[in-house]
Formats: structure tokens, sequence, C-alpha cells
């Protein structure tokens, strides 16, 4: 149960798109939901997925994965369709009831609106997948960088996101423990209404986040006896290279771009 | 032989209000090379006094000196680089992402190069015997090899002291076999200073000298064969009896006439056998 919990579910492989710089990636990812509002037809909507089915087949992993994406937000993008079809006027109505209508370019919305959310979750997905949580945050750091200026603790920042990463799995065990011991005591999880479950959370929260700031204190009386004082004079272990490969994603990013202005209506 | 750390006097106390300081003008040196062994029961102010070494507690009254250098605001950091230190938790110690990260993170402290960095993290994780787990995540490791990456994070920036603070206190007894082992060799080849902070009595008996804490005070100081024959005033001093010692006291309930001193495994078998054969 706690293994699906795991946000990054990265998956280690040795694929073109594993291999991409983390911030080749990262920025693709952003740029790619910037630029799929370019899309308004039918070929545009085609020309962004036959690029992300090019980018997952180049990644090796398998399309269920992706479509188990999808699945945990499918009410949500229904829910977002279902408004859209009912309440988008337009020329040819198919049905009219007081508020409601249903008209072609509802329904059309309605089908574009379903592929956006769809396209949006492949290619965050495909970026969670083939890298490695810690190279994201590496890419995070780099790409904040120009915040230094406006004296944004960059730095800070990805030492505060990697080390809450890795607490991840620290902390999922505790609280099985935790669970295991509440059960052993007679709780029942997941039993009663909402309240009672709700209720049932209490003893499961509290000494984690008892545990939680034990954990942090000893963590910073750790790097303290290591020599951490914060970010100034530190030198980095870990070293991006950003290579043609990464260039040639730039420009495949450039080249949809491109053909989305020249393909909308 | 050098003196390579001084306490002089040193009192501390956790807050204004505590009528019993946890320290109490402790004085005492340590040699450059020696292996020393603090025991005493929760509470007696031991990890306080390890603190007081690489300046994570200022204590607040005495002196202490380290490497020669008079701990200070200003040469705090410069001591630091002297002493390293395990402690006890090995999940609240590691903040790498990975083996390779974790013991990376100091000399990134540091700010090694990242050409030297890569060489000294390597050949540190090799002295742990960790070369085989270099990208491994903390999650997919044993207790004891956490603790051997935390060594190996230590080892790499080249210390002269390295405080364990009870740092094989939570592994099970293979994992303590591990790091004891880890330790002993990498002493042996640097020619470390060691302070060992432990209820254990294997790590205790590893010491060159023990040192026994009671209330905030320094109440015994010996060899390891000195404390261990005071017997059954061990566990009061927070030591666990070690087999042999156990195995006499039961035999002296038994009425059968035992050694006084302290005798090892090895020692309690030529006994045992001898005894029998003299009959």
């Amino acid at each position: 149960m706690m293994d699906k919990l795991i946000f990054g579910r990265y998956i280690p492989g040795d694929s073109w798109i594993h291999k991409l710089d983390p911030r080749a990636k990262l920025l693709g990812t952003v740029i790619f939901i910037g630029i799929i509002f370019l899309a308004n037809n039918w070929l545009t909507y085609l020309l962004l997925l036959a690029f992300a089915l090019t980018a997952i087949r180049l990644s090796t992993i398998k399309l269920s994965f992706f479509i188990n994406g999808v699945k945990p937000l499918i009410w949500l993008i229904l829910f977002t369709v279902v408004l859209q079809v009912l309440f988008t006027g337009g020329s040819t109505v198919y049905f009219d009831w007081g508020p409601i209508i249903v008209s072609q370019e509802g329904l059309l919305n309605g089908v574009f609106i379903f592929c956006r959310f769809v396209l949006i979750i492949f290619m965050s997905t495909l970026l969670t997948l083939t890298t490695m949580p810690l190279s994201l945050t590496d890419a995070i750091e780099y790409l904040l960088r120009p915040l230094k200026v406006v004296k944004v603790p960059v730095y800070e920042i990805a030492l505060m996101l990697s080390i809450a990463l890795r607490f991840v799995p620290t902390l999922m065990d505790e609280t099985e423990k935790i669970m295991n011991a509440q059960r052993a005591r007679g709780v029942d999880f997941g039993e009663g209404n909402i309240f009672q479950q709700m209720k049932s959370i209490v003893p499961i929260l509290i000494p984690l986040f008892v545990s939680s700031f034990n954990r942090a204190e000893e963590l910073a009386t750790a790097m303290e006896a290591r020599g951490y004082k914060g970010g100034e004079g530190r030198t980095k272990y870990r070293k991006l290279d950003w290579v043609s490969r990464d260039t040639i994603a730039m420009l495949g990013y450039a080249a949809l771009t491109v053909g989305l202005v020249v393909l909308r209506k | 032989m050098d003196k390579i750390i001084t306490l002089k006097n040193i009192s501390y106390q956790y807050h204004d209000t505590d009528d019993r300081p946890a320290l109490k003008n402790v004085s005492l040196s340590i040699e450059d090379g020696e292996w020393i062994a603090i025991i005493g029961h929760n509470g007696s102010g031991k990890s306080t006094l390890a603190k007081t070494i690489n300046g994570l507690v200022a204590p607040s009254q005495g002196e202490v000196t380290v490497g020669g250098l008079i701990l200070s605001e200003e040469n705090i950091w410069n001591i630091r680089e002297m002493v390293g230190m395990v402690f006890q938790n090995p999940d609240n110690q590691f903040v790498g992402s990975t083996v390779q990260d974790d013991v990376a993170f100091g000399l990134e402290n540091q700010g090694v190069p990242r050409a030297d960095m890569i060489e000294r993290v390597k050949s540190a994780i090799t002295r742990v015997k960790m070369q085989d787990f270099m990208e491994k995540e903390p999650a997919r490791l044993s207790g004891g090899q956490k603790q051997r990456v935390a060594i190996a994070g230590v080892v790499a920036l080249r210390p002269q002291i390295i405080i364990l603070d009870e740092a094989t206190s939570m592994l099970d007894p293979q994992g303590r076999q591990e790091v004891l082992a880890t330790v002993k060799e990498i002493k042996e080849k640097a020619n470390l200073t060691v302070i060992s902070i432990t209820h254990d009595i294997d790590e205790a008996a590893n010491a060159n000298r023990i040192l026994v804490m009671k209330n905030g005070e320094l109440v015994q100081e010996g060899t390891p064969e000195e404390i261990f024959s005071y017997g059954d005033q061990l566990v009061e001093m927070g030591l666990d009896l070690p087999f042999a010692e156990k195995l006499k006291s039961d035999l002296r309930d038994r009425g059968i006439a035992v050694p006084a001193d302290y005798l090892t495994e090895e020692g309690m078998v030529e006994w045992l056998w001898t005894l029998l054969s003299k009959k």
C-alpha cells in the first residue's frame, strides 16, 4: 500500500530519455504544458499526441504505466469535461434545456480538454518515471539559479527538497510501525464512518510529528558536526552535463512549437 | 606522546533552571592515537561531554583544547574539521540521497574541489567496504551499513579524532561487529584517536582507557582490565556484564571459588579446564 504513495516512482533504465539531462527534461515538460494551450484543432492535438507517444516510445517504458498515471485523476477530468460539454453554447445545438446546452462546439471542446489533460499527465509521468528525484532537485536548483539575484535561498531550497525526498521512505516505515503499534492496542483503521476514520489518524500523526521533530534536531546536529554552515562556499559533488542529446531534445520542442503555430486555426 | 584533547574544569547546564548540571567540573586529557571509551548511565553526561569536544555544546565554564587550539567562536570550524562524529541513529545522520552523496556532504561543506572530492569519496567508501553500494539509497541499507557510510563520511574528511556517540547501540550484533571492525581497521591505518561512548562491553574492551561518568562527573578511570574487575558494579556504571563475568558470578553463587581478577573469555576457558584437570 505504501509503495504506491511514493511519488516519483522512478523506473531505472538506460533509454535515450533516461539519459537526458534532468534540466532538459524538466524544462521540456514545462514548455510542453505551456504550448499545449496553442493547440485548438484536430491537427494540432494529433501532432502533440504523436510527440508524446514518440517520447514514451523512446523511454522504452510500457504505455500501461502512463495510463495508470491518468487513473487517479480520471474523475476530475471527466467532471471538467462534462461541465464543458453541458455549458458551452454554439451554433449547432443538439439539446437545449434551460441553462444546459449540448452543442457541437461543447462536445468538441470536451474532447480537446480530455486530450489536454491526458497529454499533460503523460508528459509529467514521463518526467518522473525517467528521472531520479535527486536529479530533479538538481535541475530545479539549476533552473532557479537566476532567483539568487533577488536573494532567494535557492541552494537551501534544493537541499530541503532533497532531504525531504530522502526521508520519505524513512517516514513511511515509521508510519507503518506506528500503525502496527496502534493496531496491537486495538485501533481499527479504515473502520466506521468518516469521522471515526479521521479520529483514528490522530494517534498516528502525533507520534509521527513528534519523532519528525526529533529527527530534524538530530539531523541538524549531525549536519553541523560535519561542517555544514549554509550554502556559502560549498562545492558540489553532483554535476549536470548538458550534451548534444539535450540540445536535440530542446530543438525537438522548438520544432513542435513551430508546428503548433503553423497548424492552429 | 602529545595530548590531542584537553578538557579543563568543564561544567555545563542545559537550562539555567536545572538544579543538576549535565557536566560538573570535568577535566581530562586524551593522547594522540588513544582509544578511549566513555561509559555511564543514560543522563550521566557522557554524550554532552563528547559534544563539548567539537563545540556542539558550549560549556558554561572551563576550557577545551583540541589539537593545540583552544575552542572558541573563531576556530570552531577548524576544530570540527579535526573531529569527526558518528551518532546513534543511523537514519538521522544520513543527509545525502545515496551513499556517495552522503559521504560527499562533508567535503562539499568544506568546499573541496570536485575532482578531489570524487577521489576521496571513492577511497573512503572503499575503506569501509561499501564500494558495491555507491548508488544505493539509505532505505536499502541495513543499520550497520548506514553506520559504515557515516564512518566513511567522517574518514573522507581526514579528521584526527573520531567520536562514536553510541554509534552501535541501535544495531544488531552483526552490525555492531561490522562497525567495530571498521573503526579498528581505520584507526590503525590512519592513526586516529577514537572516543567511543558506549554501553557495549565489547566496544569498551577495545579501548586503551575507560572513563566512567556518573551524574555529570568523571568518577572512575582505568584500563579495561582494571574497570572490568569491578564485576557486579559494572552494571551500576552503565555497562552490560561480559559473558565471562556473568558466568563467574553464577559459579560463585553455586559455591565455587573463582579468581577475583578479570578474565577474558579465553582466560575463562583456560581457568575452567585447568580447574577440572587439577582435581
